[in-house]
C-alpha cells in the first residue's frame, strides 16, 4: 500500500513500502541536522568560568546564565527582553484581529479582492530591510523620532499580517459555511453567529496565527533595525553582543529560549486537548 | 429618498421604511471591504507608501551634507556600471537557486513523509513541533551557533577525526560559502515544510487510489497526481525561502567570514553612511529583481486561484 493514511483503516497491519524506511531516514536525517548545532549551544552555554564561544570546555558553570541578569556587564538584555515581549504581545493581537477579519472577508469574491492579495503578497516577499528603510525614510521627512510603539510596530505588522492572511486562507478553506447557515436558519443574528459558531470554530486556526505572530515579531532584525529608535528589542541587542564581543552568554540565551519555548508549547498543547475534549463532551450531551 | 418627497405623501414611505430596517443588510462586497479594510488600509500606509517614497527618493540628488530634490538617473547609473554590484548579485542569486533546490527536496521529502507515511495523528503533531520548536530561539543565535560546531576544533570536525573518516580537521567547513549554504538551508527549511504539507494534507486521499487502481505504478502517481495536486504548497515555500535568501542581513556577514557580501548588507553600508538616494536605488534594484522572480513564479502557479476559493 503505497499511502497508508489515518482514513484507511485496514492499511495499519499493511507491509510499509521501502520508500517509508528512505523517508524515514531522510527525516531522522534532518532531526540530526537540525538539533545537531542547537545541541552544540545547549552544552556550550554551561561553558566554564574561564572558557570560550568553542570546544573544548572547561569545566562546567552558571556564569553565563547569571550574566545575563547581571547589571552592566550584558547591558540590556532583561530590559530588552521585556520590551520585545511587549511587542510582540501587541503584534500578535493585532494580527489576530486584523487578518482574521480581513480571512472572513476573503471568503467571497469582492471587487478589487485581486488588489488586496497582491498587496499583501508584495509585503510578505519585500525584503526585509528595505520596509524598515522605508518606514525610518518616511519618519525623518516628516520629522518624527522613530520608537518602538510606533516605526518598528508599523514595520513589524508589514510582515505579520501577510503571514497572518495567507494562514487564515488555510484555515477558512477547512470551514464549513453549511454551520453558520444553519446558525442563520435557527434565527442567530450576524454577531451570534460569529461569536458562537464562527470563532469557535476557527480557533485552533486562530491561536496558530496568533503563535506564528508573535514568534516572527519575537525573532525580527532586519525589519527593526532602522525604524527602532533609542530602545533596542532583544535580536537586535544580540546582534549588537555578536558585534563587539562573543561569549556563552548568547548561546545561555538560546538555552533559555528554548527551554521557554518548550514551556509555551506545552502549555498550549494542553489547552488545546482540553479544548477537544470539553468540545466532545459537549457533542456527546447534544448528540 | 423619504426626505425629498411632500408632507402628504409622508405616512406611507417613512412606515415602510421602518418596517424595511431590520430587513436591510450591507451589500455583500461591502461586508468584505470592512472585514479587509483595516490590513488593507496598514499595509498601505507603511507598505506601499514608504515603497513609493524611496522610489522617489532614489532619483534625488545628494552630497556629504543633505540630500536634495531632483530627477536624476545617476543613482542608478553608478549602481549599474559598478562591477561590484553585479558581483553580489550573481553571488546572491547562486545561494538563492542552491538553497532553494535543497530546501525543495528536503521539505517536499519530509512533508510527504509526515503527511502519508505517518499514520498516527498524535505522532505526526509531535514531529511537526519539532520540526518547528528550534525556529523559537533567535536566528542569529540559530546561524552563529553553526560557528563551534563546524570550526576547526568544532563538534563536527571532532566526529569525523574519532570515525577516522580524515586525519586532519577539514578547514573549508566555516566562513565559506558551504558554511553560508548549511546556515541558510538551516534556517529556512521550515518555510517549505510548512505550505507543502499544508497542500498535501488537502489532497484527497481517494484520488490516490483511483490512480493506483487504475494502474499507475507508485513513481507515476507522485509525478501525476500528487505533485500537481501540491503546486501551491510548493509555490508559496519557494517564494518564501528565495525572498528570505535575497534579503538576507547577516548569514553572509557573519558565516562567510568577510568573503561575500549580500545585496542587503552592502545596502545597509549605504544607508549607514547616510547615502539615502544611492541606498534608495539599489533598494529599487532589489525590489525590482524580486518582483520579476515572484511574477514568474506566479505564472506558472496561481496562487490565488489556489489560495482564495
Amino acid at each position: 500500500m503505497i499511502v497508508g493514511g489515518p482514513s484507511r483503516a485496514g492499511a495499519v497491519t499493511d507491509k510499509r513500502p521501502w520508500t517509508f524506511y528512505a523517508l524515514g531516514t531522510l527525516f531522522a536525517a534532518y532531526m540530526a541536522f537540525l538539533y545537531g548545532p542547537m545541541l552544540v549551544i545547549y552544552l556550550l552555554s554551561f561553558q566554564g568560568e574561564n572558557g570560550g564561544v568553542t570546544f573544548p570546555m572547561v569545566g562546567t558553570s552558571l556564569t553565563w546564565f547569571s550574566d545575563i541578569v547581571k547589571p552592566g556587564q550584558m547591558a540590556n538584555i532583561p530590559v530588552s527582553f521585556s520590551r520585545s515581549i511587549g511587542l510582540a504581545s501587541l503584534v500578535s493581537v493585532l494580527t489576530v484581529v486584523f487578518s482574521v477579519a480581513a480571512g472572513l472577508g476573503f471568503r467571497r469574491r469582492f471587487p478589487g479582492s485581486g488588489i488586496v492579495f497582491y498587496l499583501a503578497v508584495a509585503s510578505l516577499v519585500m525584503p526585509s530591510l528595505l520596509v524598515g528603510f522605508g518606514i525610518g525614510l518616511g519618519f525623518q521627512f516628516l520629522g518624527w523620532e522613530t520608537s518602538l510603539f510606533t516605526s518598528a510596530l508599523g514595520a513589524q505588522l508589514t510582515w505579520t499580517l501577510p503571514f497572518g492572511l495567507f494562514a487564515m486562507f488555510a484555515v477558512v478553506n477547512r470551514f464549513n459555511r453549511s454551520w453558520e447557515e444553519a446558525a442563520a436558519d435557527l434565527g442567530a443574528s450576524a454577531f451570534q453567529r460569529l461569536r458562537h459558531v464562527t470563532l469557535p470554530i476557527l480557533l485552533p486556526g486562530i491561536l496558530g496565527v496568533a503563535m506564528g505572530a508573535f514568534t516572527l515579531s519575537y525573532d525580527e532584525y532586519a525589519r527593526t533595525t532602522l525604524t527602532i529608535g533609542q530602545h533596542n528589542t532583544l535580536p537586535l541587542e544580540i546582534y549588537a553582543l555578536i558585534s563587539s564581543a562573543t561569549s556563552p552568554t548568547l548561546f545561555a540565551i538560546g538555552t533559555l529560549t528554548t527551554g521557554g519555548s518548550f514551556v509555551a508549547i506545552g502549555v498550549t498543547l494542553v489547552l488545546v486537548v482540553r479544548m477537544q475534549r470539553r468540545r466532545t463532551a459537549a457533542s456527546l450531551k447534544v448528540g | 429618498m423619504s426626505s425629498t418627497t411632500s408632507l402628504g405623501q409622508l405616512e406611507v414611505p417613512v412606515n415602510r421604511k421602518r418596517l424595511a430596517i431590520p430587513h436591510f443588510r450591507f451589500p455583500t462586497w461591502a461586508v468584505s471591504w470592512l472585514q479587509v479594510g483595516p490590513l488593507m488600509l496598514i499595509l498601505s500606509v507603511l507598505f506601499a507608501l514608504p515603497t513609493i517614497l524611496f522610489l522617489v527618493v532614489s532619483f534625488f540628488d545628494y552630497d556629504r551634507i543633505g540630500i536634495y530634490p531632483a530627477f536624476i538617473l545617476d543613482n542608478y547609473h553608478d549602481l549599474l556600471t559598478t562591477p561590484s554590484t553585479w558581483r553580489v548579485y550573481l553571488s546572491s542569486l547562486k545561494f538563492a537557486v542552491i538553497v532553494w533546490g535543497i530546501t525543495l527536496f528536503l521539505g517536499f521529502n519530509i512533508a510527504y513523509f509526515l503527511v502519508f507515511h505517518i499514520r498516527s495523528n498524535m505522532l505526526r503533531t509531535v514531529l511537526f513541533l519539532a520540526c518547528a520548536i528550534p525556529f523559537w530561539t533567535s536566528g542569529i543565535i540559530r546561524a552563529i551557533a553553526w560557528i563551534p560546531f563546524l570550526g576547526r576544533n568544532g563538534a563536527f570536525n571532532q566526529i569525523l577525526m574519532a570515525l577516522g573518516v580524515t586525519s586532519r580537521p577539514l578547514e573549508f567547513l566555516l566562513f565559506s560559502d558551504f558554511a553560508v549554504i548549511v546556515t541558510y538551508v538551516h534556517l529556512f527549511t521550515l518555510l517549505m515544510i510548512g505550505p507543502i504539507a499544508n497542500s498535501l494534507a488537502k489532497i484527497d486521499r481517494s484520488l490516490i487510489e483511483a490512480a493506483l487502481d487504475a494502474g499507475a505504478s507508485r513513481w507515476a502517481t507522485m509525478t501525476n497526481v500528487i505533485v500537481p495536486l501540491s503546486k501551491t504548497g510548493i509555490a508559496l515555500g519557494s517564494l518564501l525561502v528565495f525572498t528570505q535568501v535575497m534579503g538576507d542581513y547577516f548569514v553572509v556577514k557573519t558565516m562567510s567570514g568577510g568573503q561575500s557580501a549580500s545585496i542587503v548588507s552592502m545596502l545597509s553600508t549605504e544607508i549607514t553612511a547616510m547615502q539615502y538616494p544611492p541606498a534608495s536605488a539599489n533598494a529599487m534594484v532589489l525590489v525590482v529583481f524580486v518582483a520579476i522572480m515572484v511574477a514568474c513564479m506566479m505564472r506558472v502557479v496561481d496562487v490565488r486561484k489556489e489560495l482564495v476559493k
